[in-house]
């Protein structure tokens, strides 16, 4: 049984408790406690059940590399799915929840899977769900959703506040453990920028936990020392709780910082930092030997138990055997002993082995079983005994050893994953037996030379000794590169050297296994993929690791193979009978761990996710019950209901009072873009379709904007304020759009043109005074005459009203008398409030978006975006009249003579009368004829002013199919008729405007 | 995220603050000239695997387009230089063929 020690844990502080909830139970741990440590303290040892076969599972590690606890943390708006218990602080009242059972962790049903397993090998889903087609998605699909997967997604809004840091350095140094701590120090005296980011909450790595009594005190100098140092280095800065998770494009990365305690403060921090060279020492994992039945609880990585012994006074268990092939694990057997805990055996897959490490082992009275292996495990739920067998022999067992944990340790493997985010190659050892760094291939920086280098035992160099001599002086080779000079002189190595005895790299053990005994053999246990289904996967032709990865999901889910990779690779290897180095490995992507989505969304959620452009006349609609509609990153009116209005009723009631006396506008969000300069006549005619360099001074006039391809970008009125200056309208979408437009080829095409461009859009707000009413109510306020003889249509003046400076444009866009008053925005909402407050008895009263366009609709005027997409040019739209034939270029001119751009059979726009007069045409429904689509409608009313359906469309051959009545597909079913007619529909010769 | 030099800011800038506008150095084509120059000016890209040069604008910055020489299938950059040049200049190219020999040189 697993349990707390007595004494002990250099993390935990005895004296404060801290209760927290499991499966609804109420446990006990300390503060300093992981949720994983104080679950094993309270004898916790099954903690998830298995992905495919629903095993049980205990936890495994002790750090990001746990593939099996993985826990619902929190609760409602605080609750985070798949979170590693071995990596999450405990909490007061922290509820912790197991994942994949049902319905209970002890007792779920579901691990029927697991005695199914000779279905569910690997490739079942494509072998197994093929016939009938219907029961995929009716009945395999919600059972394979149910019983396979991982924790459920959160049903309430994040709680939690995240926050974003940016950071530039010179140099990022990844990880504070011996290696990282002496590469920051390197830096000092260099002047260059130095950024230390440690995952853990405390320095040093494994360099103190790891060692033994006589080093102990040696090391904790060093360290201590170490630490003085990078303190008074004030160009070294140092992140605790900081956890690198990927590496970028020329040297960017991204980092999460969690903070615990200040619970109004952004828990977690989302870095992101520039580094012009990245020194990783993100140090390494212990590869786990594979055995059968090696997946039980109560089996844990050798490192793991000492981890927890040290740092929480935890034990895995009371009589615990170790298997191995590597003397590191033998520091598991000194530690369980130091702490009086009975090691009945050590299995050493080596021959023999004889450094100080295996001579003080055996000193101690432990039992070293060279040669020998586990063949099988004991128990269910938790280990109960362990089978020896022959290494080399096919698994017969030898001797039963009784024993409740099990510590396994198959090697360190460099921990290399950001050094390949970003296209460093990594090589092989074989030596070793695994992948390393291959320094000649590392990922590059905008100037195209190496940025990275790995040090330490990411990099493959795992004593004190050897690090203490590598780091020093790969920084300075790092220096020079730099062209940087240090004048530091070398340490003398504090370390001594260290003797062991070679390791045989081993992967299954025992070698002579036969099928039925690696089918009980787990390489990944967060995806269940056994021995047998890696060599299924070769038996069937998967001979690359990237498609045998995918076939198997080997290396897959949270913890991206961290355990497993490097076993699966070799596994792979002997079944296809090639060398690993030929198989190569999988690519490893960020993120490094798991990161919630929230750190990446930071603070821009909810209002700030994109804030929204709100006009002057906004907060006065807000309070007059406007409804509204998005226009661009814009909100804008689309409605003023009244009480007990029903939407259309609205809708007519804003027409007609348009149509019959005045109504109010805001059109502060139109696109004004200002052209200035004694070149600006001669861009804008190669701007616009139509000619602007004949525009005289105070007049205005509509323009229309083509792309190369000849298709309609957009359009607007433009009016010339004085001889070199003009004021380009565009539409409330396009302000920024054309301005970019503007700007490309004034930079880039007629640069020798002496033309500024300047978007205004914010700096004028925009009211519309639009009907019969309105030169009526505008006389009202003193200042500049609006008689016609003053201000013909198509003009504009400049002057105040009411002592408001206004810029009157005489335009119309909806075929009534209409004033379009630009105010500098600081007025808008004065000079708004005055109009409405101004004729109650000439019924002046607001209008939205959509009478605007019911109004411009009846008129049959366009709106880029709805009668245009892209692919429409003027004649499409009937607008030969406002493409030049005089001008000798301008942008579209070529395409527009185009052949296919004139051929008769283009969709042209027109506008359509249902037979129905009541029935309004869906919005886009399709032309049909003989069962062919030949258009589509564009924009589609019911018309208030003529009291019937109105829709405009884009039809094959349109202005010659006038007259004639075509089909319009509504639904599967039905259909509606309609007759086509020109697209003007009130009042054609244009009296309105000039009442 | 690519770290790019804007010549007219003289410093780098993260690849969030720009935007690409794709091959450099193509000449308008119009009216005087035939139906596939124009179709050549309008659709035909190199799409060069290698050694590029393109258009990028500092949208979010001082907002100016600049020429940049890039190579797409390792992110090295070579250079920025001005818009207003017809084409990339020689040192630029030199640097780059001394940076990397299976550079042939710059093709119009």
């Amino acid at each position: 049984m697993s349990a707390r020690l007595p004494s002990g844990g250099s993390r935990i502080n005895r004296r404060k408790k801290i209760d927290f909830q499991f499966n609804g139970r109420r446990l006990k741990g300390l503060e300093g406690d992981t949720v994983a440590s104080a679950l094993l303290a309270n004898d916790e040892l099954l903690v998830g059940r298995s992905f495919k076969y629903h095993r049980p599972r205990g936890i495994y590690g002790s750090g990001e590399d746990e593939p099996n606890a993985l826990m619902g943390i929190g609760e409602e708006g605080n609750f985070e799915p798949n979170v590693r218990a071995t990596d999450i602080q405990l909490r007061e009242n922290l509820v912790v929840k197991s994942q994949n059972h049902w319905p209970s962790l002890s007792m779920d049903f579901l691990s029927i899977n697991n005695l199914l397993s000779r279905f569910f090998s690997a490739g079942f889903y494509y072998k197994t769900f093929i016939r009938p087609r219907f029961a995929w998605k009716y009945i395999f699909e919600p059972i394979i959703r149910r019983s396979a997967g991982l924790g459920n997604a959160p049903t309430q809004e994040d709680v939690e506040k995240y926050e974003h840091v940016h950071f530039e350095t010179d140099i990022l140094v990844v990880g504070a453990g011996i290696a990282g701590i002496t590469a920051a120090k390197s830096f000092q005296d260099t002047g260059l920028s130095v950024l230390l980011c440690e995952k853990d909450s405390e320095f040093g790595g494994r360099l103190v936990s790891d060692s033994d009594e006589l080093e102990r005190e040696i090391n904790h100098q060093v360290l201590k020392k170490n630490l003085e140092t990078l303190k008074s280095c004030e160009n070294v800065s140092v992140k605790l709780n900081t956890c690198v998770t990927g590496v970028f494009d020329h040297g960017y990365v991204l980092a999460i910082e969690e903070k615990s305690g200040e619970t109004n403060s952004p828990q977690k921090i989302l870095w992101k930092i520039r580094a012009k060279k990245i020194v990783l020492c993100s140090g390494a994992f212990e590869r786990p030997i594979v055995f059968p039945d090696n997946d039980i609880p109560g089996i844990m990585l050798a490192s793991a138990v000492r981890d927890y012994i040290e740092f929480y006074g935890v034990l895995i268990g009371d009589r615990v055997v170790l298997t191995t092939n590597n003397d590191d694990a033998y520091k598991t057997a000194l530690k369980l002993k130091e702490n009086g805990i009975n090691v009945p055996a050590i299995l050493d897959a080596r021959k023999s082995a004889s450094s100080n490490l295996v001579k003080k082992v055996k000193e101690e009275g432990i039992k070293v079983l060279f040669g020998k292996c586990i063949g099988r495990v004991e128990g269910k739920k938790r280990v109960e005994s362990i089978g020896v067998c022959a290494v080399n022999g096919q698994g017969s067992i030898e001797d039963t050893i009784q024993c409740n944990g099990v510590a396994v340790s198959g090697g360190w493997v460099p921990n290399a994953n950001l050094w390949s985010h970003c296209g460093g190659k990594l090589e092989w050892d074989k030596k070793n037996g695994f992948y390393k760094p291959d320094h000649n291939k590392s990922s590059i920086g905008h100037d195209g030379e190496p940025n990275m280098i790995a040090l330490g035992s990411c990099s493959g160099v795992f004593t004190n000794f050897e690090i203490q001599d590598q780091v020093p002086r790969k920084i300075n080779q790092l220096l020079m590169g730099m062209k940087i000079k240090s004048k530091r002189s070398f340490e003398k190595n504090p370390f001594r050297k260290e003797q062991f005895s070679a390791d045989i790299p081993v992967f299954i053990l025992p070698h002579g296994a036969g099928k039925d005994i690696e089918k009980r053999m787990f390489v990944d246990f967060q995806n269940d993929v056994k021995v047998t289904d890696i060599n299924l996967a070769a038996l069937e032709g998967y001979e690359s690791i990237e498609h045998a990865k995918r076939y198997t999901t080997l290396g897959m889910a949270t913890d991206q193979g961290k355990t497993s990779n490097i076993n699966g690779i070799n596994i792979l290897s002997k079944y296809l009978g090639r060398p690993v180095e030929e198989i190569g490995h999988t690519t490893f992507r960020p993120p490094y761990k798991p990161i919630p989505l929230g750190v990446i969304a930071g603070q821009y959620s909810n209002k700030l996710f994109k804030p929204t452009r709100k006009t002057p006349i906004d907060a006065w609609s807000e309070t007059n019950n406007a409804k509204w509609e998005p226009v661009g990153d814009w909100r804008r009116a689309y409605a003023y209901p009244q009480e007990n209005e029903t939407i259309s009723q609205t809708l007519t009631r804003e027409v007609l009072n348009v149509r019959n006396n005045v109504g109010l506008l805001d059109s502060s969000t139109l696109g004004k873009v200002l052209v200035k300069g004694p070149d600006a006549a001669k861009f804008l005619d190669l701007i616009y379709t139509n000619k602007m360099s004949t525009l005289p001074v105070g007049k205005c006039r509509y323009g229309l904007m083509c792309t190369e391809a000849g298709f309609v970008f957009d359009d607007g009125v433009v009016a010339r304020l004085t001889d070199d200056t003009f004021l380009c309208h565009t539409t409330s979408g396009g302000s920024d759009r054309v301005y970019a437009w503007f700007e490309e080829w004034l930079q880039t095409e007629w640069f020798d043109f002496e033309v500024y461009v300047s978007n205004l859009t914010e700096q004028y707000s925009q009211i519309n005074v639009v009907g019969p009413n309105s030169r009526k109510l505008l006389k009202r306020l003193k200042g500049i005459s609006l008689l016609d003889s003053k201000l013909p249509f198509m003009h504009f003046a400049e002057g105040f009203l009411d002592r408001i400076w206004v810029r009157v444009y005489r335009i119309s866009f909806s075929g009534e008398l209409s004033y379009e008053l630009a105010v500098k925005s600081n007025d808008a909402a004065v000079l708004w409030e005055k109009l409405i407050n101004l004729g109650n008895d000439f019924k002046v009263e607001p209008y939205g978006t959509e009478a605007l366009h019911i109004l411009r609709a009846e008129k049959g005027f366009i709106v880029v975006g709805d009668e245009t997409d892209g692919t429409v040019t003027p004649q499409d739209l009937g607008m030969n009249w406002i493409v030049s034939k005089k001008k000798e270029d301008f942008i579209g001119k070529k395409a527009l003579n185009l052949p296919f751009l004139n051929k008769k059979n283009r969709k042209q726009l027109v506008g359509i009368l249902t037979l129905d007069e009541k029935f309004v045409l869906p919005d886009g429904c399709h032309a049909v004829e003989d069962g062919r689509p030949i258009g589509h409608v564009t924009s589609t009313y019911f018309s208030p002013t003529l009291s019937r359906s109105i829709a405009l469309g884009l039809i094959e051959e349109g202005h010659s199919r006038i007259g004639s009545t075509i089909e319009f597909s509504v639904s599967k079913t039905e259909s509606a008729f309609g007759k086509l007619v020109d697209p003007v529909f009130y009042d054609k010769e244009g009296k309105k405007q000039d009442v | 995220m690519l770290h790019i030099y804007c010549p007219i800011c003289e410093r780098y800038c993260d690849e969030t603050e720009l935007v690409c506008g794709g091959e450099a150095h193509i000449i308008r084509k119009d009216v005087t000239n035939n139906d596939q120059e124009f179709y050549d000016y309008l659709y035909a890209r190199k799409n060069f695997k290698g050694v590029t040069f393109e258009r990028w604008r500092h949208l979010f910055g001082c907002g100016k387009w600049f020429h940049v020489s890039r190579c797409t299938i390792n992110n090295q950059v070579f250079g920025s230089y001005s818009i207003r040049d017809s084409r990339p200049p020689k040192s630029l190219l030199t640097k780059i063929k001394r940076l990397r020999v299976d550079f042939k040189g710059w093709i119009k």
